[in-house]
């Protein structure tokens, strides 16, 4: 059997829906036997392989330029799409963001902080610049899964992985779905 | 003519970040720069919310530590309603912030770090990474599972989910120990600190047959700050200890009084703030954090076998501070042991099983800090309210913040070393990220403020263009 390969990404998020995949724990040696992974935060490979593959995961939701690009690097590079995690599949925590303009919210982090001294807010061509609105990953790319949980528990990650090994596209039902 | 080098993103580190590299025309490295690209807004979006939703807002700033966060808002939360909270509160937030510090330092030896120093800095790309450990030492990937797995059991069996737990509250925790709990967690702990003393041994036997290349590796003088009870190592409750590069106590305060010792400086180029001693000036003023900040501002540590290494440690340096970034790895190790011990003993305290474990209030004080040790370092909640307990103003300082100083300097160090512009092989650059996964920075931490970080190697001319972008993609 030739291995299904993934790529992962995470974009606005806080790593814990990635963690909450290798809570799969001793499963994850099973896994292997299935699943080539590609590029991804845990490896080295920094982006998807030129041929693309069979499945592209993305957690956290779109919060900067960079993230946008990213979300929509997978989506070219992937057959099928996975958001995992309440930030990927509608913005999560960091949608309160959305009730302040931009500006107040980088300078609140940057200029007025309390132990912040002589601060600016930083600008840069290197680094990504935020969005008005953060949303989750359909605002800019086509979903073909949704996980959703903050994080989807570890059962709900292999259950969905092992349903996509299989050629399926999984349905989440009964303590597998929940939203946090 | 010049160039600049980007790697990006920089992988097995949590979150986004790229480091730029700038060479003169002969070749040599000029500058080099750590960017960290990713900032949310915590600080701004939890004004309105009622104070006691803080705990578990503030642990979706990071995954890998969740429980820091959750408890260091706890902290702030209980001066808030004006209470101390009662023992055997105290002693199962402790315990969870064990489970935390074994999950999150097992994971980042085995699953981060170990593919560098296991497989070697110039292995293939593809496999350099814990699946690659997976399949060469399965019996070594089958331990680390279980090192995360036992953790991670420690925080769901308290608090209902391993990661963003439900658990503290203001004024205690919201749910007793059961002596199934207890007796699941005791009856494996034995295994545990046996599986940690072999890592410990891992890592030293690396370092004796890697010698040189530790002590020339990233190595610079700094100060240091980490928690201590009575001189002891501390990661719950104690004073905020900073000492000067030889190791003199500059300062010993309450966390409370933060705004007097810290201040921050802020860059162009990076979304990460510059925390700095605050007498001292920026950059004068920097310091280290994390376990080697912790285990060179500690006199001892609280349990036999930890402690029994840290003197082992101490003799490196003659009792001075330690100053090469790769023993961080070590320390990060000391820690784990410590953590695993502490587990022990906690549970092994007839009071863990006690109901009194929640302090009431009718007060509203305004105000709160809660300091606390996260895996990477010191970490500082502060919010204050209105009356009626809405959150008006919060301050945070991430523990990865501490670090990017040292960061930036490591980076800037490891790329002189080794990267002239001739030939730059993927290794060597490998070579750079490792020396930032010493420091094992969570970014989206760091950045609680706005956004994410990705990590890459830009060549720039010595008038600015980028000519060439380095990426490590294999195909
Ligand atoms: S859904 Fe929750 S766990 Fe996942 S990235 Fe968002 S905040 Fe983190």
């Amino acid at each position: 059997m030739t291995k299904i390969k993934i790529a992962t990404e995470w974009l606005e998020s806080c790593a814990g829906c990635h963690m909450s995949l290798l809570d799969i724990d001793e499963r994850i040696l099973e896994l292997l036997k299935y699943v080539e992974i590609t590029s991804s935060p845990l490896t080295d490979l920094k982006h998807p392989p030129e041929e693309g593959v069979d499945v592209g995961i993305l957690s956290g939701g779109i919060g900067n330029s960079d993230q946008e690009k990213k979300a929509k690097e997978m989506r070219k590079k992937c057959k099928i799409l996975v958001a995992l995690g309440d930030c990927a599949v509608f913005g999560g925590i960091c949608n309160l963001r959305n009730f302040f303009p931009k500006e107040e919210v980088l300078n609140r982090g940057f200029v007025e902080t309390e132990s912040t001294s002589k601060g600016k807010i930083p600008k840069s061509e290197v680094l990504g610049e935020l969005t008005d609105q953060v949303s989750g990953v359909n605002k800019v790319v086509k979903v073909d899964v949704y996980i959703p949980g903050c994080p989807p528990s570890a059962d709900s990650i292999y259950y969905a992985l092992t349903e996509l090994v299989n050629g399926r596209i999984p349905v989440l039902e009964g303590d597998l779905l929940h939203y946090d | 003519m010049g160039k600049k080098l980007v790697i990006e993103p920089i992988t097995r580190i949590e979150g986004h970040a790229k480091v730029t590299i700038h060479i003169d025309d002969e070749g040599n490295v000029e500058k080099s720069y750590f960017h960290v690209n990713q900032f949310r807004g915590f600080e701004k979006f939890c004004e309105g919310r009622l104070y006691f939703e803080m705990p578990q807002i503030t642990q979706r700033i990071c995954g890998i530590c969740p429980v820091s966060h959750h408890l260091a808002s706890a902290k702030a939360c209980d001066e808030i309603i004006g209470v101390e909270i009662p023992k055997t509160a105290k002693m199962l937030r402790e315990l969870m912030h064990m489970g935390q510090f074994i999950q999150s330092h097992s994971l980042h030896f085995f699953h981060l770090a170990s593919p560098d120093l296991l497989l070697g800095f110039d292995a293939d790309p593809a496999i350099r990474n814990v699946f690659g450990i997976i399949n060469k030492k399965p019996e070594l990937a089958l331990m680390a599972v279980k090192l995360r797995k036992f953790g991670q059991e420690i925080i769901e069996i308290l608090g209902r989910k391993k990661i963003h737990p439900i658990f503290a509250v203001p004024g205690g925790v919201n749910g007793a120990l059961s002596i199934k709990g207890r007796d699941k967690i005791l009856g494996e702990v034995d295994y545990i600190i046996k599986s940690i003393k072999k890592a410990i041994e891992i890592i030293k036997d690396w370092i004796g047959s890697n010698k040189e290349l530790v002590e020339n590796f990233a190595s610079f003088k700094s100060g240091y700050m980490g928690l201590v009870k009575d001189g002891a190592l501390e990661i719950y409750d104690g004073d905020v200890r900073l000492v000067d590069k030889e190791g003199n106590i500059l300062e010993e305060f309450n966390g409370s009084d933060y705004l007097n010792y810290v201040a921050e400086h802020v860059e162009d180029w990076t979304y990460l703030k510059f925390p700095y001693y605050k007498k001292m000036g920026y950059p004068e003023g920097c310091y280290r954090v994390g376990p080697l900040g912790r285990m060179n501002v500690c006199e001892k540590i609280s349990t036999p076998l930890a402690n029994e290494e840290l003197k082992k440690f101490k003799v490196i340096n003659n009792g001075k501070p330690v100053e090469a970034s790769i023993y961080y790895h070590y320390t990060r190790l000391i820690e784990d042991l410590y953590a695993a011990e502490k587990t022990k003993e906690l549970l092994e305290d007839p009071d863990i099983l006690s109901k009194d474990i929640r302090a009431e209030s009718d007060k509203i004080t305004g105000e709160g800090v809660g300091v606390i040790e996260a895996p990477r370092g010191t970490l500082f909640h502060h919010y204050k309210t209105d009356e009626n307990g809405v959150i008006k103003r919060v301050n945070l300082i991430v523990a990865t913040g501490h670090n990017n100083w040292a960061m930036s300097k490591s980076v800037d160090m490891v790329a002189k070393q080794f990267i002239s512009g001739k030939e730059i092989s993927e290794g060597l650059l490998n070579r750079v990220e490792a020396a930032i996964r010493c420091y094992d920075p969570c970014l989206s931490c760091s950045t609680h403020a706005l956004g994410q970080m990705p990590l890459y190697i830009e060549i720039h001319s010595s008038n600015g263009e980028i000519i060439d972008v380095i990426k490590r993609d294999l195909k």
